[in-house]
């Protein structure tokens, strides 16, 4: 949409993410491509924040 | 007050060692900025989803056969709602149980339903004056009960070969007496959408009470087969999605994945069990620090050594 | 009418005056306020060393997720309930607090299992946990009851399936799913309430009690 600054620009969707969704099975389990991606984000994000070391540190 | 032996999994020895410069209010500050960023962009880039609401007007447009039999199964008292139990009815036998606890009886009949009357004649009644819906009704109304049931199972066989062509129903002829006339019009009603209206109408000006019309439209199979293309139905892991690809409840895994294993996947008390179970663990989940076994897995597991690694460097060597 | 004496007032603090010295309820409340959690404890500018992770963020990440969350619904509350289906500057508002409630949860539940594998309970530091635990639970009924209150194909279809497990538990006979204003004053006001209290609760907790210190090192006898 060329229109620049105005409100249905602001909220233009620039994924769409209202098509059908996508689903994994897994045995018993199913679950939606997009919950998976949050649980799996929230895994890594955890294991990042606990291995990636913090910044400064010095002793007051 | 003697002094208990030293837990490690509850007691600790206060720090006495050195401190570092720390910005509580920068760090709060910080953190709302990074997350209303992160939201402006996930909305920018993914939006949100709204799919239209199904009323009971764009139901019976879109299936109007599974309109009218599912408002006879409102009208001769088969539907689920007329048969659910408490808090809608008083039918025996349909409430969860927990072993011989029945929390639903307990608590009793506090939205109470005759769904022939408040899905059907009361509606009906709103219309306009129409002779021969009048005649109908009041037919309808003063018969006696082994007729009416007669009329019932009569339209139910008939209506169950129905069909819907050039915005007319199409119902077999049999013996159903004033039934017919009864449903051609309710499900007119429906499709102007004046029995959306008259279901949600109060003595008040404003309606917010979609009890009865949201009931009625799940008795169908329209909506059903609406969520399960969607991925929705309880089965499906339902609860923790969403419409389209968009993430969902997903914090509400636990609660769904015990709708999806025995027994409570074929129970009929399968509701009251999930929540005991999850009432259950959310208890044994906050008393984590009271219970022994539970509380030492911190302990155990040994990520804390990787959390605290500069401390257990600088203190061990 | 009678006459008015022009005699000056006993002025307070004078000779004959003896002040007032029994506690008031609000000087009993300060005293004890400030006694269990002086300024220095509730608006630290350091903390001690062993406080240094990017784990520790998380808890700053939920409050912030939580102030989006309030502010965004809180915009939504003011242009009323039927707005942001109909405007896109509503709907981008919406999704504003839709991705703010997925960061939301996020955060805390990272935040819940770094807590738990610090065994942060340890030193009287229990109900700190339990009310983060309440915090959690009360925020999933508080994002249900929004889920509710879209008036959308979602909110009905989970009206319609969720009513079955709380009428099982009883609770459906009062706390009615179906209902939408019941659900969305609940999610705007009373549910909002309850989580911005716990909240309230477990931050001065924390404050009060301090970030838990490491278990022992090796070889420390204690």
């Amino acid at each position: 949409m060329p229109t620049i600054m105005s409100a249905p620009a602001v909220t233009a969707v620039l994924v769409d993410l209202s098509r059908p969704g996508r689903y994994v099975h897994w045995g018993f389990i199913q679950i939606s491509v997009a919950n998976l991606v949050v649980i799996g984000l929230m895994l890594l994000v955890f294991i990042l924040a606990i291995a990636i070391p913090f910044p400064h540190g010095g002793k007051k | 007050m003697s002094r208990r032996r030293f837990n490690p999994d509850r007691d600790v020895a206060e720090w006495q060692g050195p401190s570092v410069r720390y910005d509580l209010l920068k760090e709060v500050s910080v953190a709302f900025a990074v997350v209303l960023v992160l939201a402006i962009v996930f909305a920018i880039v993914f939006s949100s989803p709204d799919e239209r609401a199904i009323t009971l007007q764009s139901w019976s447009k879109a299936a109007p056969v599974d309109f009218v039999q599912t408002a006879m199964t409102e009208l001769d008292g088969t539907s689920g709602t007329a048969t659910y139990g408490p808090p809608y009815t008083s039918t025996p036998g349909a409430s969860q149980k927990l072993g011989p606890l029945s929390l639903e009886s307990l608590v009793g009949v506090h939205i109470p339903l005759d769904t022939a009357q408040q899905f059907v004649i009361s509606p009906l009644r709103t219309l306009p004056d129409v002779p021969v819906l009048d005649r109908a009704i009041a037919e309808y109304q003063s018969a006696p009960a082994p007729r009416k049931a007669a009329w019932n199972t009569a339209y139910e066989k008939a209506v169950a070969k129905a069909t819907f062509s050039a915005g007319t129903l199409e119902v077999p002829g049999g013996a159903y007496g004033p039934v017919g006339t009864m449903m051609s019009h309710l499900l007119d009603m429906a499709r102007t959408g004046a029995l959306d209206g008259a279901l949600t109408a109060t003595p008040q000006l404003y309606g917010t009470d979609y009890t009865k019309p949201l009931l009625f439209i799940a008795d169908g199979a329209y909506m059903g087969n609406v969520a399960s293309n969607r991925h929705l139905l309880g089965e499906q892991w339902g609860m923790m999605n969403e419409t389209g690809n968009y993430p969902g409840q997903a914090w509400l895994w636990l609660y769904t994945l015990w709708y999806q294993v025995p027994p409570m996947n074929s129970s009929s008390n399968g509701d009251v069990e999930v929540w005991g179970i999850m009432m259950g663990l959310t208890v044994l989940l906050a008393l984590a620090p009271f219970i022994p076994g539970l509380r030492s897995v911190p302990r155990l597991t040994r990520v804390y050594r990787l959390i605290w690694r500069r401390h257990y460097r600088a203190v061990e060597t | 009418m009678s006459t008015i004496s022009d005699a000056p007032m006993e002025p307070a603090g004078q000779v004959g005056y003896r002040p007032d010295t029994r506690p008031t309820w609000t000087g009993r409340l300060r005293r004890r306020a400030v006694a269990t959690l002086p300024p220095e404890k509730l608006l630290p500018d350091s903390q001690p060393s062993y406080v240094a992770s990017w784990i520790y963020v998380f808890g700053a990440l939920t409050l912030g997720a939580f102030g989006v969350v309030l502010a965004s619904g809180a915009v939504l509350a003011v242009k009323g309930p039927d707005w942001w289906h109909v405007s896109s500057a509503g709907l981008f508002v919406n999704s504003v607090h839709l991705w703010g409630t997925e960061l939301f949860f996020f955060f805390m539940v990272i935040h819940l299992w770094g807590k738990f594998f610090m065994a942060a309970w340890r030193g009287r530091r229990r109900a700190t946990w339990i009310t983060g635990v309440l915090a959690f639970a009360i925020s999933i009924a508080t994002a249900f009851t929004g889920y509710l209150s879209q008036q959308n194909f979602d909110s009905e279809w989970i009206g319609t399936q969720a009513k079955d497990g709380i009428n099982a538990t009883g609770a459906g006979a009062f706390w009615n799913v179906l209902d939408f204003g019941q659900m969305l004053l609940w999610h705007v006001l009373l549910l909002p309430l309850v989580v911005a209290v716990m909240v309230g609760i477990h931050v001065l907790l924390v404050r009060r009690r301090g970030v838990v210190p490491p278990f022992p090192a090796k070889g420390a006898d204690r």
